[in-house]
């Protein structure tokens, strides 16, 4: 049901217009339009009652365990909503003078500290407004580092096939050609292939660790000496930070750039609850590029770093700040763990996906790399079951929602057939583990004796399967009458 | 598994085919598009561009994933078929008919590189352990 569907002629909310409309009389007569838009004519109520009701029929992690794999779907804390929505915060203007906005300053300056901390990086910049565009500032700080160097020859970016997708498209959005480099059985990087790979056109190397296969990069140093010594720069695709939180550091590994993703290791709400927010951080020989603003603490005052200071830096990202809300409630999450909760984060995150991949072997699942320790997330393969009934990984995802959990992600990475890429995060209890083991245990024995109901599940969601190569093929967003 | 004797194929799972003109027809291979699943999109390369072997060229796109496709051989885009950019689930239908674009070869010997049915089939049983 659509809330166009709801309308009926002449059905107003007139408590809820301003009093006098304005009239459009700077644009001229010819430009405006003559008949009203179409919009739904729906009371207040039916209003309120419509998307409530919508709001029923979804998953999201206030509702259910959303084990979203490379997604890191953890519990936003309402804590940092508060914090966030302090009335100072929201009545503060971008505009208004550096001396009024002292405290909100300084809420950003620190995060930018604790960002530098735990990352191990020289500076951050808080600007970019999405994992997708932190990729991008962080690759095109590489670019401008290899331009101020009058270094043309350097056009390739290498990315390992077990990258996030997303990587790949951020070194051609900045001009890059992408080059992918293989990964060898126990799923790290290929080092030989690495080596014949890298030369004088090697721009840089940009890696997901732990990677999409849910392990840490074992030979992490030899990595980072074979590109640098190529003369090529090292990026961290920190949107798996979560398993290394205060364990480990990218810039003690030698890295030059990372983008971190604060609506997935700081706990801001992610997907469709909120914007997303992708800071980055530098080494030394990348500061000057930074996007801006930054904010720099000047005997005792706060104050915001422009391209007059820095007139090497990418440039600026987003309007002011950035998410300026998501970033405050990434900073109150901080400060509420302080150094010693971001470990425990990392600790139960990993154990949590350790755990719940040795009880999923129990139970009876192939696990893509069972000689590997997890990360924060692992493969399950059910190309075995496919085989032998039929059933396939998309069939198992929906038939978990029938048994009240979020799917993990599924074909994702395409290295591994029939995969399902399981992230729990630290937030779930062990009860919460235990009865989606038990879920998954009970659709592996459906699969056997009555593979029918689960190829046709779900069965009990507000819609059944839906034919999504149709909506691909014939994608279609306009309501029609 | 369906391969035929008659074409040569890549380790990136194209297959091309050597017309009687001289020319050869590249597409992907009906186990590519089992392991894609449902197509629901296909763009070409522009005819008349040169191509590199091995280099991109093409995308197709299925419900899981997008993928891309790489000249099999070096060569001059000649003509691309138009009929599955509209109608993406031909690959589906049958891979070796719903062909993707046809090559003008830079040098017709190339072909004697590509793997026959036998090495293909053999690479496809090795990936599935």
């Amino acid at each position: 049901m659509l809330i166009f569907e709801l309308s009926r002629p002449g059905r107003k909310n007139p408590s809820q217009a301003p009093a006098a409309a304005a009239e459009a009389n700077d644009i001229p007569a010819h430009l405006r339009r003559q008949d009203k838009p179409l919009l739904p004519e729906v009371s207040e109520m039916d209003a309120v009652r419509h998307y409530t009701r919508l709001s029923q029929k979804n998953f999201s992690i206030d509702t259910h365990f959303y084990p979203l794999g490379s997604c890191t779907m953890k519990y936003n804390p309402r804590g940092s909503h508060q914090m966030a929505m302090l009335p100072q915060f929201l009545a503060r203007h971008p505009l208004a003078p550096e001396s009024t906005g002292q405290g909100v300053l300084a809420c950003f300056y620190e995060l930018q500290e604790m960002l530098k901390d735990v990352t191990g990086m020289a500076g951050v910049s808080l600007t970019p407004m999405a994992g997708a565009q932190g990729e991008f500032a962080g690759v095109a700080m590489i670019r401008a580092y290899h331009a101020s160097r009058n270094d043309a020859a350097r056009t390739e970016m290498l990315v390992p096939d077990a990258a996030h997708g997303t990587n790949p498209a951020s070194a051609v959005m900045c001009g890059f050609t992408a080059r992918e480099i293989p990964t060898d059985r126990d799923g790290n990087v290929d080092l030989a292939a690495l080596k014949a790979a890298v030369g004088p056109h090697t721009a840089g190397l940009m890696l997901t660790n732990p990677s999409t296969l849910g392990v840490f990069e074992k030979n992490i140093q030899a990595m980072q000496q074979i590109v640098h010594e190529a003369g090529g720069l090292l990026y961290y695709d920190g949107a798996n930070l979560n398993a290394i939180l205060g364990r480990v550091r990218p810039g003690d590994m030698g890295f030059d750039v990372i983008h971190v993703n604060l609506h997935k290791t700081f706990s801001t709400p992610h997907g469709g609850g909120g914007p997303g927010s992708g800071p980055v951080g530098v080494s030394e020989r990348l500061l000057p590029f930074l996007p801006v603003p930054v904010v720099k603490l000047d005997a005792g005052r706060y104050r915001l770093v422009t391209e007059h200071d820095l007139p090497q830096t990418i440039g600026r990202l987003s309007a002011f700040m950035g998410n300026t809300g998501i970033l405050l409630r990434a900073y109150a999450y901080a400060r509420t763990l302080g150094g010693d909760g971001m470990r425990r984060v990392a600790d139960f995150a990993t154990l949590n996906a350790n755990y719940l991949m040795a009880e999923l072997q129990k139970a009876g699942f192939d696990i893509a790399f069972p000689q590997r320790r997890a990360s924060h997330e692992f493969i399950v393969t059910l190309k075995g079951l496919k085989d032998k009934t039929g059933v396939s990984a998309m069939d198992v995802a929906k038939r978990l929602l029938d048994k009240g959990f979020h799917a993990p992600t599924t074909y994702f990475p395409m290295l591994v057939p029939e995969c399902l890429l399981i992230e729990p995060t630290e937030t779930e209890s062990k009860q919460t583990l235990d009865a989606f083991v038990a879920a998954l245990k009970e659709i592996l024995e459906e699969a056997v004796a009555t593979p029918e109901l689960v190829k046709t599940a779900p069965h009990t969601m507000p819609v059944r399967r839906l034919d999504d190569v149709k909506a691909a093929r014939e994608l279609d967003l306009t309501w029609k009458a | 598994m369906s391969i035929p004797g008659d074409l040569k194929y890549t380790k990136s799972h194209e297959w091309a085919k050597l017309e009687a003109d001289g020319t050869v027809t590249v597409g992907i291979t009906h186990h590519a598009q089992e392991l894609l699943g449902d197509m629901v999109y296909v763009e070409n390369p522009a005819v008349g561009r040169q191509l590199a072997a091995g280099e991109e060229c093409a995308v197709v796109e299925s419900v899981k994933a997008a993928s891309d496709v790489y000249a099999p051989l070096a060569g001059e885009v000649i003509a691309v078929n138009e009929a599955v950019v509209d109608s993406p689930e031909a690959i589906n239908q049958d891979a070796y008919a719903a062909w993707m674009f046809k090559l003008k070869p830079a040098n017709p010997a190339d072909l004697a590189g590509l793997l026959d049915a036998a090495a293909y089939g053999a690479l496809v049983e090795s990936e599935a352990h």
